[in-house]
């Protein structure tokens, strides 16, 4: 069964590398915050593929907790892009 | 295998699949707003189909729940945050592509 663990969250670090070419090269801001949102979604399951990889099913714990930063996150940014200050 | 196997097995490699083909779509289409599109709805789908899928191997029903837990958490955060982008992005005045600015018949 660990094959098949592993084998996805190799597809999901590919995946994530070509959002992280979209980070990189977009031309609005916009596409970058979305690239970067996407991967935070990628990484949130690529944790507890890795926690399930290696019998410690505790690091879904983490991932509760990184799927809040990075909502946090989009939002904090994007109130700042669209407003020019974050109070 | 047992059932349980196969049923994530198949899950897994579901949202494999579409988990890239959104990434596959965010670096091939032209525009924001397309690309918003591809990688918006495929994040919600896979995130949900890997966790399904995870549920099925998991013998301890209150990591059960803590799985499904993020997965709702990720149900709901997600298309907020998509919808928070593209609120922004209109806001902002960006344009959606047309075919017949590049050149294309319109």
């Amino acid at each position: 069964m660990s094959h098949v663990y592993l084998a996805t969250a190799v597809v999901l670090l590919v995946g994530a590398f070509m959002l992280l070419y979209r980070a990189i090269a977009g031309p609005t801001v916009y596409d970058r915050i979305l690239a970067t949102n996407a991967i935070g979604t990628k990484t949130i399951i690529f944790v507890t593929l890795l926690g399930y990889i290696s019998g410690r099913t505790e690091f879904i714990d983490m991932a509760i907790v990184y799927a809040l930063i990075a909502f946090i996150t989009t939002i904090a940014v994007l109130k700042y892009i669209e407003k020019g200050r974050l109070d | 295998m047992h059932w349980n196997e196969i049923v994530t097995t198949v899950l897994l490699s579901l949202g494999c699949v579409i988990s890239f083909s959104g990434s596959y779509g965010v670096i091939k289409l032209p525009d924001f707003y397309a690309r918003l599109h591809a990688a918006g709805k495929t994040d919600s789908l896979a995130q949900l189909l890997i966790f399904l899928g995870l549920v099925f191997v998991t013998p301890d029903l209150l990591t059960q729940i803590k799985l499904l837990l993020v997965a709702m958490v990720l149900l709901i955060t997600a298309p907020t945050a998509t919808h928070a982008i593209t609120k922004a992005a209109h806001l902002d005045g960006l344009r959606p592509w047309t075919k017949s600015e590049r050149g294309g018949r319109p």
